[in-house]
Protein backbone atom coordinates (compact mmCIF):
# COMPACT_ATOMS: atom_id res chain seq x y z
CA UNK A 1 0.00 0.00 0.00
CA UNK A 2 1.32 3.36 0.97
CA UNK A 3 5.51 2.67 0.95
CA UNK A 4 6.00 5.69 1.61
CA UNK A 5 4.16 8.66 4.37
CA UNK A 6 4.44 12.59 2.29
CA UNK A 7 7.59 14.26 3.62
CA UNK A 8 5.81 17.76 4.20
CA UNK A 9 3.13 15.87 7.29
CA UNK A 10 1.83 18.59 9.75
CA UNK A 11 5.05 20.13 11.75
CA UNK A 12 5.68 19.20 15.20
CA UNK A 13 4.07 21.46 17.77
CA UNK A 14 5.71 22.60 20.56
CA UNK A 15 4.40 21.05 23.43
CA UNK A 16 3.28 23.01 25.98
CA UNK A 17 1.87 20.85 28.48
CA UNK A 18 1.44 21.43 31.93
CA UNK A 19 1.90 18.57 34.89
CA UNK A 20 -1.81 17.74 34.78
CA UNK A 21 -1.45 16.09 30.77
CA UNK A 22 2.11 14.53 32.04
CA UNK A 23 2.53 11.02 33.26
CA UNK A 24 4.79 10.24 36.08
CA UNK A 25 8.21 10.23 35.48
CA UNK A 26 8.02 6.35 36.35
CA UNK A 27 5.17 5.85 33.89
CA UNK A 28 7.24 8.03 30.76
CA UNK A 29 10.42 5.81 31.63
CA UNK A 30 8.97 2.40 31.52
CA UNK A 31 7.25 3.53 28.56
CA UNK A 32 10.68 4.66 26.87
CA UNK A 33 12.16 1.94 27.91
CA UNK A 34 9.64 -0.41 26.19
CA UNK A 35 10.12 1.21 23.40
CA UNK A 36 13.32 0.77 22.97
CA UNK A 37 13.34 -2.74 23.68
CA UNK A 38 11.07 -2.88 20.92
CA UNK A 39 13.03 -1.41 18.35
CA UNK A 40 15.68 -3.49 19.44
CA UNK A 41 14.26 -6.41 19.06
CA UNK A 42 12.00 -5.84 15.89
CA UNK A 43 14.31 -3.12 13.73
CA UNK A 44 18.10 -2.75 15.38
CA UNK A 45 18.90 -6.66 15.89
CA UNK A 46 17.82 -7.70 12.09
CA UNK A 47 19.80 -4.61 11.15
CA UNK A 48 23.01 -6.05 13.52
CA UNK A 49 22.31 -9.60 12.35
CA UNK A 50 23.01 -9.05 8.68
CA UNK A 51 26.52 -7.09 9.38
CA UNK A 52 27.70 -9.87 11.98
CA UNK A 53 26.76 -13.23 9.80
CA UNK A 54 28.46 -11.05 6.37
CA UNK A 55 31.52 -10.72 8.84
CA UNK A 56 31.19 -13.80 10.93
CA UNK A 57 34.05 -15.74 8.70
CA UNK A 58 36.45 -12.97 8.36
CA UNK A 59 36.90 -9.73 5.69
CA UNK A 60 38.55 -12.61 3.43
CA UNK A 61 35.60 -14.04 2.85
CA UNK A 62 34.02 -10.94 3.10
CA UNK A 63 35.77 -9.33 -0.04
CA UNK A 64 35.99 -12.74 -1.86
CA UNK A 65 32.04 -12.52 -1.43
CA UNK A 66 32.10 -9.21 -2.88
CA UNK A 67 34.41 -9.46 -5.89
CA UNK A 68 33.21 -12.58 -6.96
CA UNK A 69 32.65 -11.88 -10.81
CA UNK A 70 28.71 -13.10 -10.23
CA UNK A 71 28.55 -10.78 -7.43
CA UNK A 72 30.05 -7.93 -9.72
CA UNK A 73 27.63 -8.48 -12.57
CA UNK A 74 24.64 -8.35 -10.35
CA UNK A 75 25.86 -5.11 -8.98
CA UNK A 76 25.89 -3.66 -12.06
CA UNK A 77 22.72 -4.81 -13.59
CA UNK A 78 21.05 -3.69 -10.28
CA UNK A 79 22.90 -0.04 -11.22
CA UNK A 80 21.19 -0.66 -14.46
CA UNK A 81 17.84 -1.06 -14.08
CA UNK A 82 17.77 1.76 -11.67
CA UNK A 83 19.39 4.42 -13.60
CA UNK A 84 16.51 3.34 -16.50
CA UNK A 85 13.38 2.73 -13.99
CA UNK A 86 13.80 5.97 -11.69
CA UNK A 87 14.50 8.28 -14.74
CA UNK A 88 11.05 7.04 -16.80
CA UNK A 89 9.11 7.05 -13.24
CA UNK A 90 10.21 10.75 -12.37
CA UNK A 91 9.44 11.89 -15.11
CA UNK A 92 6.00 10.42 -15.07
CA UNK A 93 5.62 11.62 -11.54
CA UNK A 94 6.25 15.08 -12.52
CA UNK A 95 4.11 15.21 -15.21
CA UNK A 96 1.42 13.36 -13.48
CA UNK A 97 1.97 16.20 -10.50
CA UNK A 98 1.07 19.03 -13.11
CA UNK A 99 -1.81 17.48 -14.95
CA UNK A 100 -3.36 16.53 -11.26
CA UNK A 101 -2.73 19.58 -9.12
CA UNK A 102 -2.23 22.89 -11.62
CA UNK A 103 -5.77 21.79 -13.16
CA UNK A 104 -9.27 20.97 -12.17
CA UNK A 105 -11.26 18.46 -13.85
CA UNK A 106 -13.49 15.74 -13.44
CA UNK A 107 -11.76 12.14 -11.45
CA UNK A 108 -9.14 13.28 -10.16
CA UNK A 109 -9.40 11.45 -6.85
CA UNK A 110 -9.97 8.57 -9.55
CA UNK A 111 -6.91 9.27 -11.37
CA UNK A 112 -5.10 9.24 -8.31
CA UNK A 113 -6.26 5.96 -6.49
CA UNK A 114 -4.81 4.56 -10.12
CA UNK A 115 -1.52 5.90 -9.71
CA UNK A 116 -1.48 4.81 -6.00
CA UNK A 117 -2.44 1.26 -7.14
CA UNK A 118 0.59 -0.54 -7.76
CA UNK A 119 1.59 -0.41 -3.94
CA UNK A 120 -1.66 -1.98 -3.58
CA UNK A 121 -0.64 -5.17 -5.41
CA UNK A 122 1.14 -8.21 -3.88
CA UNK A 123 4.67 -7.93 -5.73
CA UNK A 124 4.57 -11.39 -7.08
CA UNK A 125 1.37 -10.19 -9.19
CA UNK A 126 3.57 -7.27 -10.26
CA UNK A 127 5.89 -9.96 -11.99
CA UNK A 128 3.27 -12.76 -13.03
CA UNK A 129 1.49 -10.10 -14.96
CA UNK A 130 4.13 -9.23 -17.25
CA UNK A 131 4.46 -13.49 -17.83
CA UNK A 132 1.49 -13.06 -19.06
CA UNK A 133 1.42 -10.47 -21.24
CA UNK A 134 5.11 -11.28 -22.84
CA UNK A 135 5.33 -15.11 -21.18
CA UNK A 136 6.35 -18.03 -24.51
CA UNK A 137 2.57 -18.95 -23.81
CA UNK A 138 1.62 -15.41 -22.90
CA UNK A 139 -0.17 -13.31 -25.04
CA UNK A 140 2.58 -11.98 -27.42
CA UNK A 141 4.52 -15.40 -26.31
CA UNK A 142 4.89 -16.73 -29.91
CA UNK A 143 5.41 -13.42 -32.15
CA UNK A 144 7.85 -12.67 -30.05
CA UNK A 145 9.73 -16.21 -30.18
CA UNK A 146 9.17 -15.24 -33.85
CA UNK A 147 10.71 -11.99 -33.62
CA UNK A 148 13.96 -13.61 -31.59
CA UNK A 149 12.82 -11.22 -28.92
CA UNK A 150 12.70 -11.55 -25.50
CA UNK A 151 11.56 -10.22 -22.57
CA UNK A 152 10.80 -12.23 -19.71
CA UNK A 153 13.71 -13.64 -18.38
CA UNK A 154 15.62 -11.05 -19.61
CA UNK A 155 16.21 -7.52 -19.31
CA UNK A 156 13.58 -5.74 -20.57
CA UNK A 157 11.61 -7.76 -18.15
CA UNK A 158 12.78 -7.12 -15.02
CA UNK A 159 12.79 -3.43 -16.16
CA UNK A 160 9.11 -3.62 -16.72
CA UNK A 161 8.78 -5.39 -13.44
CA UNK A 162 10.60 -2.79 -11.57
CA UNK A 163 8.61 0.30 -13.12
CA UNK A 164 5.55 -1.44 -12.22
CA UNK A 165 6.50 -1.68 -8.30
CA UNK A 166 7.91 1.76 -8.29
CA UNK A 167 5.55 3.58 -10.28
CA UNK A 168 3.84 5.61 -7.50
CA UNK A 169 6.74 7.22 -5.54
CA UNK A 170 7.66 10.29 -7.24
CA UNK A 171 4.26 11.13 -8.12
CA UNK A 172 2.34 10.36 -4.45
CA UNK A 173 5.10 12.72 -2.85
CA UNK A 174 4.85 15.44 -5.21
CA UNK A 175 0.82 15.50 -5.69
CA UNK A 176 0.06 16.84 -1.97
CA UNK A 177 3.21 18.99 -1.69
CA UNK A 178 2.02 20.62 -5.40
CA UNK A 179 -1.72 20.86 -4.23
CA UNK A 180 -0.92 22.90 -1.19
CA UNK A 181 1.30 25.61 -2.60
CA UNK A 182 -1.19 26.01 -5.63
CA UNK A 183 -0.93 27.94 -8.69
CA UNK A 184 -0.55 31.68 -7.83
CA UNK A 185 3.40 31.72 -8.62
CA UNK A 186 2.62 30.17 -11.37
CA UNK A 187 0.01 32.41 -12.64
CA UNK A 188 2.05 35.79 -11.31
CA UNK A 189 5.01 34.21 -13.81
CA UNK A 190 2.36 33.93 -16.86
CA UNK A 191 1.31 37.32 -16.58
CA UNK A 192 4.57 38.59 -16.37
CA UNK A 193 5.38 37.01 -19.94
CA UNK A 194 6.89 33.42 -18.80
CA UNK A 195 6.21 30.57 -21.41
CA UNK A 196 5.69 26.83 -20.50
CA UNK A 197 9.44 25.58 -19.57
CA UNK A 198 10.51 28.60 -18.04
CA UNK A 199 7.56 28.82 -15.33
CA UNK A 200 8.18 24.99 -14.44
CA UNK A 201 12.22 25.24 -13.97
CA UNK A 202 12.04 28.96 -12.87
CA UNK A 203 9.12 28.61 -10.09
CA UNK A 204 7.51 25.20 -10.33
CA UNK A 205 11.42 23.30 -9.57
CA UNK A 206 12.72 25.63 -7.11
CA UNK A 207 9.39 24.64 -4.89
CA UNK A 208 9.50 21.32 -5.38
CA UNK A 209 13.14 20.23 -5.55
CA UNK A 210 13.98 18.59 -1.82
CA UNK A 211 10.03 16.72 -2.17
CA UNK A 212 11.06 15.57 -5.74
CA UNK A 213 14.55 13.88 -4.55
CA UNK A 214 12.75 12.87 -1.87
CA UNK A 215 10.84 11.17 -3.73
CA UNK A 216 13.67 9.83 -5.80
CA UNK A 217 15.23 8.33 -3.64
CA UNK A 218 12.86 6.40 -2.37
CA UNK A 219 12.43 5.16 -5.42
CA UNK A 220 16.01 4.11 -6.40
CA UNK A 221 15.72 2.63 -2.80
CA UNK A 222 13.06 -0.37 -3.79
CA UNK A 223 14.12 -0.04 -7.53
CA UNK A 224 17.38 -1.21 -6.13
CA UNK A 225 16.04 -3.86 -3.72
CA UNK A 226 12.80 -4.95 -5.38
CA UNK A 227 12.60 -8.88 -4.80
CA UNK A 228 9.06 -10.41 -5.84
CA UNK A 229 8.54 -8.99 -8.88
CA UNK A 230 11.86 -9.12 -10.27
CA UNK A 231 12.34 -12.66 -9.22
CA UNK A 232 9.17 -13.89 -11.02
CA UNK A 233 10.48 -12.37 -14.26
CA UNK A 234 14.30 -12.94 -13.99
CA UNK A 235 14.53 -16.84 -14.61
CA UNK A 236 17.42 -16.10 -12.50
CA UNK A 237 20.39 -16.86 -15.09
CA UNK A 238 23.67 -16.16 -12.89
CA UNK A 239 26.05 -13.19 -14.59
CA UNK A 240 22.85 -11.97 -16.53
CA UNK A 241 19.65 -11.60 -15.33
CA UNK A 242 20.13 -12.12 -11.41
CA UNK A 243 20.32 -8.50 -9.63
CA UNK A 244 21.78 -8.09 -5.98
CA UNK A 245 18.95 -9.26 -3.99
CA UNK A 246 18.35 -12.60 -6.40
CA UNK A 247 21.91 -12.86 -5.65
CA UNK A 248 21.60 -12.97 -2.14
CA UNK A 249 18.72 -15.32 -2.74
CA UNK A 250 20.74 -17.57 -4.84
CA UNK A 251 23.56 -18.15 -2.44
CA UNK A 252 21.36 -18.17 0.31
CA UNK A 253 20.15 -21.17 -1.11
CA UNK A 254 23.34 -22.82 -1.57
CA UNK A 255 24.02 -22.04 2.27
CA UNK A 256 27.10 -20.22 1.35
CA UNK A 257 25.64 -17.68 4.06
CA UNK A 258 28.74 -15.89 4.99
CA UNK A 259 29.03 -14.84 1.25
CA UNK A 260 24.92 -13.93 1.08
CA UNK A 261 24.86 -11.57 3.85
CA UNK A 262 27.88 -9.67 2.62
CA UNK A 263 25.99 -9.05 -0.66
CA UNK A 264 23.23 -8.36 1.44
CA UNK A 265 25.13 -5.95 3.81
CA UNK A 266 25.57 -3.56 0.33
CA UNK A 267 21.87 -3.71 0.07
CA UNK A 268 21.85 -2.71 3.74
CA UNK A 269 24.33 0.11 2.89
CA UNK A 270 22.12 1.36 0.36
CA UNK A 271 19.19 1.62 3.23
CA UNK A 272 21.22 3.15 5.46
CA UNK A 273 21.89 5.51 3.16
CA UNK A 274 18.53 6.03 1.84
CA UNK A 275 17.36 7.00 5.50
CA UNK A 276 20.48 9.17 6.30
CA UNK A 277 19.20 11.39 3.25
CA UNK A 278 16.00 10.83 3.74
CA UNK A 279 15.99 12.53 7.32
CA UNK A 280 18.72 15.06 5.79
CA UNK A 281 15.71 16.37 3.56
CA UNK A 282 13.25 16.12 6.53
CA UNK A 283 15.29 18.21 8.76
CA UNK A 284 15.80 20.32 5.70
CA UNK A 285 11.90 20.93 4.93
CA UNK A 286 11.27 21.54 9.11
CA UNK A 287 12.85 24.54 8.42
CA UNK B 1 -20.11 31.15 -9.19
CA UNK B 2 -16.82 32.15 -8.02
CA UNK B 3 -15.38 28.60 -8.24
CA UNK B 4 -16.85 28.36 -11.91
CA UNK B 5 -14.99 30.91 -13.17
CA UNK B 6 -11.82 30.50 -11.59
CA UNK B 7 -11.95 26.80 -12.71
CA UNK B 8 -12.50 28.02 -16.25
CA UNK B 9 -9.50 30.91 -15.37
CA UNK B 10 -7.22 28.29 -14.26
CA UNK B 11 -7.47 25.43 -17.32
CA UNK B 12 -6.88 28.55 -19.56
CA UNK B 13 -4.28 30.10 -17.77
CA UNK B 14 -1.70 27.64 -17.26
CA UNK B 15 -0.12 25.60 -19.79
CA UNK B 16 0.34 21.90 -20.69
CA UNK B 17 -2.46 20.34 -19.54
CA UNK B 18 -3.10 18.32 -22.51
CA UNK B 19 0.08 17.22 -22.97
CA UNK B 20 0.89 16.14 -19.36
CA UNK B 21 -2.91 14.20 -18.84
CA UNK B 22 -1.99 12.79 -22.02
CA UNK B 23 1.17 11.24 -21.22
CA UNK B 24 0.32 10.55 -17.48
CA UNK B 25 -2.92 8.20 -18.93
CA UNK B 26 -0.57 6.75 -21.66
CA UNK B 27 2.11 5.62 -18.97
CA UNK B 28 -0.26 4.59 -16.36
CA UNK B 29 -2.31 2.69 -19.17
CA UNK B 30 1.59 1.35 -20.54
CA UNK B 31 2.94 0.20 -17.36
CA UNK B 32 0.01 -0.63 -14.76
CA UNK B 33 -3.42 -0.73 -16.32
CA UNK B 34 -2.79 -2.83 -19.85
CA UNK B 35 -0.91 -5.38 -17.66
CA UNK B 36 -3.29 -5.30 -14.71
CA UNK B 37 -6.41 -6.28 -16.93
CA UNK B 38 -3.90 -9.13 -18.72
CA UNK B 39 -4.55 -10.87 -15.70
CA UNK B 40 -8.90 -9.87 -15.65
CA UNK B 41 -8.63 -11.25 -19.24
CA UNK B 42 -6.80 -13.99 -18.70
CA UNK B 43 -9.02 -15.86 -16.17
CA UNK B 44 -12.09 -15.07 -18.27
CA UNK B 45 -10.66 -18.05 -20.32
CA UNK B 46 -10.78 -20.22 -17.14
CA UNK B 47 -14.45 -21.34 -16.82
CA UNK B 48 -16.32 -20.77 -13.76
CA UNK B 49 -16.06 -24.82 -12.64
CA UNK B 50 -12.32 -24.65 -13.21
CA UNK B 51 -11.51 -21.71 -11.35
CA UNK B 52 -13.37 -22.81 -8.36
CA UNK B 53 -11.91 -26.33 -8.21
CA UNK B 54 -8.27 -24.18 -7.94
CA UNK B 55 -9.54 -21.87 -5.89
CA UNK B 56 -11.65 -24.12 -3.26
CA UNK B 57 -8.18 -26.53 -3.52
CA UNK B 58 -7.68 -27.68 -0.18
CA UNK B 59 -3.41 -26.44 -0.65
CA UNK B 60 -4.68 -23.18 -1.95
CA UNK B 61 -7.44 -22.11 0.73
CA UNK B 62 -4.83 -23.36 3.49
CA UNK B 63 -2.36 -20.72 1.55
CA UNK B 64 -4.85 -17.98 2.00
CA UNK B 65 -5.28 -18.94 5.41
CA UNK B 66 -2.04 -18.57 6.87
CA UNK B 67 -1.51 -15.33 4.86
CA UNK B 68 -4.61 -13.92 6.11
CA UNK B 69 -4.27 -14.62 9.70
CA UNK B 70 -0.39 -14.20 10.16
CA UNK B 71 -0.67 -10.51 8.17
CA UNK B 72 -3.93 -10.28 10.87
CA UNK B 73 -1.90 -10.93 13.72
CA UNK B 74 1.42 -9.21 12.57
CA UNK B 75 -1.00 -6.06 12.25
CA UNK B 76 -2.67 -6.41 15.72
CA UNK B 77 0.60 -6.48 17.46
CA UNK B 78 2.14 -3.56 14.91
CA UNK B 79 -1.02 -1.81 16.49
CA UNK B 80 -0.06 -2.23 20.28
CA UNK B 81 3.99 -1.83 19.55
CA UNK B 82 2.75 1.18 16.62
CA UNK B 83 0.88 2.91 19.45
CA UNK B 84 3.78 2.88 21.82
CA UNK B 85 6.68 3.94 19.65
CA UNK B 86 4.91 7.04 18.43
CA UNK B 87 3.53 7.90 21.46
CA UNK B 88 7.07 7.93 22.85
CA UNK B 89 8.17 9.88 20.12
CA UNK B 90 5.71 12.66 20.25
CA UNK B 91 5.75 13.10 24.01
CA UNK B 92 8.80 12.58 25.44
CA UNK B 93 12.92 13.81 24.80
CA UNK B 94 15.15 10.94 25.51
CA UNK B 95 18.47 10.44 24.52
CA UNK B 96 18.92 8.95 21.27
CA UNK B 97 15.47 9.96 20.07
CA UNK B 98 16.43 11.29 16.71
CA UNK B 99 18.36 7.72 15.83
CA UNK B 100 15.23 6.21 16.77
CA UNK B 101 13.36 8.15 14.33
CA UNK B 102 15.17 7.23 11.62
CA UNK B 103 15.60 3.65 12.23
CA UNK B 104 11.58 3.53 12.50
CA UNK B 105 11.70 3.87 8.40
CA UNK B 106 14.58 1.18 8.08
CA UNK B 107 11.55 -1.37 7.17
CA UNK B 108 10.52 1.05 3.94
CA UNK B 109 14.21 1.11 2.84
CA UNK B 110 15.71 -2.33 3.48
CA UNK B 111 15.26 -4.44 0.42
CA UNK B 112 12.79 -7.80 1.54
CA UNK B 113 15.18 -10.23 0.47
CA UNK B 114 17.73 -8.70 3.27
CA UNK B 115 15.37 -8.45 5.66
CA UNK B 116 14.03 -12.13 4.55
CA UNK B 117 17.58 -13.83 5.40
CA UNK B 118 18.55 -11.46 8.49
CA UNK B 119 15.50 -12.33 10.44
CA UNK B 120 16.32 -16.63 9.35
CA UNK B 121 19.42 -15.91 10.91
CA UNK B 122 17.78 -14.73 14.12
CA UNK B 123 15.04 -16.78 14.57
CA UNK B 124 16.50 -20.27 13.15
CA UNK B 125 17.51 -22.69 16.34
CA UNK B 126 21.29 -21.61 16.13
CA UNK B 127 19.82 -17.51 16.05
CA UNK B 128 20.56 -15.26 18.82
CA UNK B 129 16.84 -15.35 19.62
CA UNK B 130 15.79 -18.78 18.12
CA UNK B 131 18.50 -20.23 20.51
CA UNK B 132 17.05 -18.91 23.71
CA UNK B 133 13.68 -20.89 22.65
CA UNK B 134 15.20 -23.69 21.02
CA UNK B 135 16.09 -25.93 24.00
CA UNK B 136 11.88 -25.74 25.19
CA UNK B 137 11.22 -27.54 22.12
CA UNK B 138 9.86 -24.22 20.97
CA UNK B 139 10.57 -23.22 17.29
CA UNK B 140 10.44 -19.79 15.99
CA UNK B 141 11.41 -19.93 12.33
CA UNK B 142 9.33 -22.43 9.60
CA UNK B 143 6.49 -21.67 11.45
CA UNK B 144 3.42 -19.44 11.44
CA UNK B 145 5.03 -17.55 14.52
CA UNK B 146 8.10 -16.71 12.17
CA UNK B 147 6.19 -15.48 9.18
CA UNK B 148 3.87 -13.21 11.14
CA UNK B 149 7.16 -11.90 12.91
CA UNK B 150 9.05 -11.24 9.30
CA UNK B 151 5.37 -9.32 8.69
CA UNK B 152 5.68 -7.14 11.88
CA UNK B 153 8.88 -6.07 10.59
CA UNK B 154 7.65 -4.70 7.47
CA UNK B 155 4.81 -3.68 9.22
CA UNK B 156 5.62 -1.67 11.84
CA UNK B 157 6.57 1.94 9.88
CA UNK B 158 2.82 2.13 8.59
CA UNK B 159 1.30 1.98 12.10
CA UNK B 160 3.75 4.57 13.46
CA UNK B 161 4.10 7.08 10.53
CA UNK B 162 0.10 6.92 10.28
CA UNK B 163 -0.72 7.53 14.49
CA UNK B 164 2.26 9.82 14.95
CA UNK B 165 0.78 13.34 12.70
CA UNK B 166 -2.36 12.58 14.49
CA UNK B 167 -0.71 12.81 18.04
CA UNK B 168 1.00 15.58 17.45
CA UNK B 169 -1.72 17.26 16.09
CA UNK B 170 -3.96 16.83 19.17
CA UNK B 171 -4.96 19.42 21.25
CA UNK B 172 -3.90 19.68 24.56
CA UNK B 173 -6.73 21.01 26.20
CA UNK B 174 -8.94 18.15 26.30
CA UNK B 175 -6.68 16.53 28.26
CA UNK B 176 -6.04 19.33 30.78
CA UNK B 177 -9.94 19.57 31.06
CA UNK B 178 -10.17 16.02 31.74
CA UNK B 179 -7.09 16.70 34.40
CA UNK B 180 -9.06 19.54 36.14
CA UNK B 181 -12.09 17.54 36.30
CA UNK B 182 -10.26 14.73 38.37
CA UNK B 183 -9.93 12.63 35.60
CA UNK B 184 -6.74 9.96 36.18
CA UNK B 185 -4.02 9.99 33.65
CA UNK B 186 -5.14 6.60 32.66
CA UNK B 187 -8.73 7.32 31.97
CA UNK B 188 -7.87 10.45 30.49
CA UNK B 189 -5.57 8.10 27.78
CA UNK B 190 -8.28 6.11 27.77
CA UNK B 191 -11.57 8.22 27.21
CA UNK B 192 -9.91 11.34 25.14
CA UNK B 193 -6.39 10.38 23.57
CA UNK B 194 -7.55 6.82 22.42
CA UNK B 195 -10.90 8.18 20.87
CA UNK B 196 -8.85 10.41 18.97
CA UNK B 197 -6.14 8.65 17.43
CA UNK B 198 -7.99 5.32 16.98
CA UNK B 199 -9.35 6.39 13.07
CA UNK B 200 -5.24 7.01 12.59
CA UNK B 201 -4.60 3.49 14.22
CA UNK B 202 -6.99 1.86 12.46
CA UNK B 203 -5.96 2.58 8.96
CA UNK B 204 -2.31 2.30 10.18
CA UNK B 205 -3.76 -1.24 11.01
CA UNK B 206 -5.25 -1.92 7.32
CA UNK B 207 -2.06 -0.59 5.95
CA UNK B 208 -0.06 -2.92 7.97
CA UNK B 209 -2.17 -5.88 7.05
CA UNK B 210 -2.55 -5.54 3.05
CA UNK B 211 1.12 -4.78 2.99
CA UNK B 212 1.54 -8.49 4.74
CA UNK B 213 -0.91 -10.15 2.68
CA UNK B 214 0.74 -9.63 -0.41
CA UNK B 215 4.53 -9.89 1.12
CA UNK B 216 6.95 -11.96 -0.43
CA UNK B 217 10.55 -11.54 -0.05
CA UNK B 218 11.11 -10.94 3.43
CA UNK B 219 8.60 -14.34 4.27
CA UNK B 220 10.09 -16.64 1.74
CA UNK B 221 13.11 -17.22 3.84
CA UNK B 222 11.68 -17.82 7.13
CA UNK B 223 8.48 -19.32 6.07
CA UNK B 224 10.40 -22.84 5.24
CA UNK B 225 6.91 -23.13 2.51
CA UNK B 226 5.39 -26.10 3.69
CA UNK B 227 2.24 -27.21 1.57
CA UNK B 228 -0.42 -26.61 4.07
CA UNK B 229 1.26 -25.31 7.02
CA UNK B 230 3.52 -22.51 6.27
CA UNK B 231 3.12 -22.02 2.53
CA UNK B 232 1.62 -17.90 1.38
CA UNK B 233 -0.23 -17.34 -0.86
CA UNK B 234 2.23 -15.43 -3.28
CA UNK B 235 4.67 -18.36 -2.76
CA UNK B 236 1.79 -20.63 -4.30
CA UNK B 237 1.75 -18.16 -6.91
CA UNK B 238 4.87 -18.72 -7.32
CA UNK B 239 5.73 -22.13 -7.13
CA UNK B 240 2.28 -22.50 -9.84
CA UNK B 241 3.90 -20.67 -11.98
CA UNK B 242 7.64 -22.53 -12.13
CA UNK B 243 5.63 -25.74 -12.82
CA UNK B 244 3.97 -23.44 -15.94
CA UNK B 245 0.75 -23.77 -14.23
CA UNK B 246 -0.70 -20.50 -15.70
CA UNK B 247 -4.29 -21.43 -15.22
CA UNK B 248 -3.32 -21.95 -11.48
CA UNK B 249 -1.36 -19.03 -11.06
CA UNK B 250 -4.14 -16.78 -12.45
CA UNK B 251 -6.57 -17.81 -10.15
CA UNK B 252 -4.59 -17.57 -6.86
CA UNK B 253 -3.09 -14.30 -7.93
CA UNK B 254 -6.80 -12.87 -8.98
CA UNK B 255 -8.28 -13.90 -5.29
CA UNK B 256 -5.20 -12.19 -4.06
CA UNK B 257 -5.65 -9.29 -6.08
CA UNK B 258 -9.75 -8.84 -5.03
CA UNK B 259 -8.92 -9.17 -1.22
CA UNK B 260 -6.23 -6.29 -2.13
CA UNK B 261 -8.23 -4.00 -3.72
CA UNK B 262 -11.29 -4.67 -0.90
CA UNK B 263 -8.22 -3.48 1.31
CA UNK B 264 -7.27 -0.21 -1.02
CA UNK B 265 -11.48 0.78 -0.92
CA UNK B 266 -11.30 -0.44 3.39
CA UNK B 267 -8.47 2.22 3.35
CA UNK B 268 -9.54 4.72 1.63
CA UNK B 269 -12.46 4.82 3.42
CA UNK B 270 -10.91 4.70 6.74
CA UNK B 271 -8.27 7.75 5.71
CA UNK B 272 -11.43 9.96 4.75
CA UNK B 273 -12.91 9.15 8.65
CA UNK B 274 -10.10 10.00 10.13
CA UNK B 275 -9.75 13.22 8.27
CA UNK B 276 -13.42 14.32 9.51
CA UNK B 277 -12.69 13.47 13.24
CA UNK B 278 -9.54 15.11 13.24
CA UNK B 279 -11.49 18.29 12.05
Amino acid sequence: MAGTVPMHAPKRTSSTASSATNESRVVKWVLIAAAGLVMLWLIALPLIVVLTEALKRGWDVYWAALSDPDAASALRLTLLVAAITVPLNTIFGVTAAWAVTKFRFRGKGFLITLIDLPFAVSPVIGGLIFVLVFGSSGWFGSWLSDNDIKIVFALPGIILATLFVTFPFVARELIPLMEDQGTQEEEAAITLGAKGWQIFFRVTLPNIKWGLLYGIILCNARAMGEFGAVSVVSGRIRGETNTLPLHVEILYNEYQFSASFAVASLLLLLALVTMIIKSWLMRKNAH
Amino acid sequence: MNVISTAAARRKVLPGFGITMGYSVLYLSLIVLLPLSALLINSTGLSWAKFWDIATDPRVLASYRVSIGTAAAAALANAFFGLLMAWVLVRYEFPGKRIFDALIDLPFALPTAVAGVSLTALYSQNGWIGSLFEPYGFKIAFTPLGITLALMFIGIPFVVRTVQPVLEDLDRDMEEAAATLGAKRGRTFLRIILPEVFPALLTGFALAFARGIGEYGSVVFISGNMPMRTEIAPLLIMSKLEQFDYAGATAVALLLLLISFLMLLVINLLQRWARKTSR
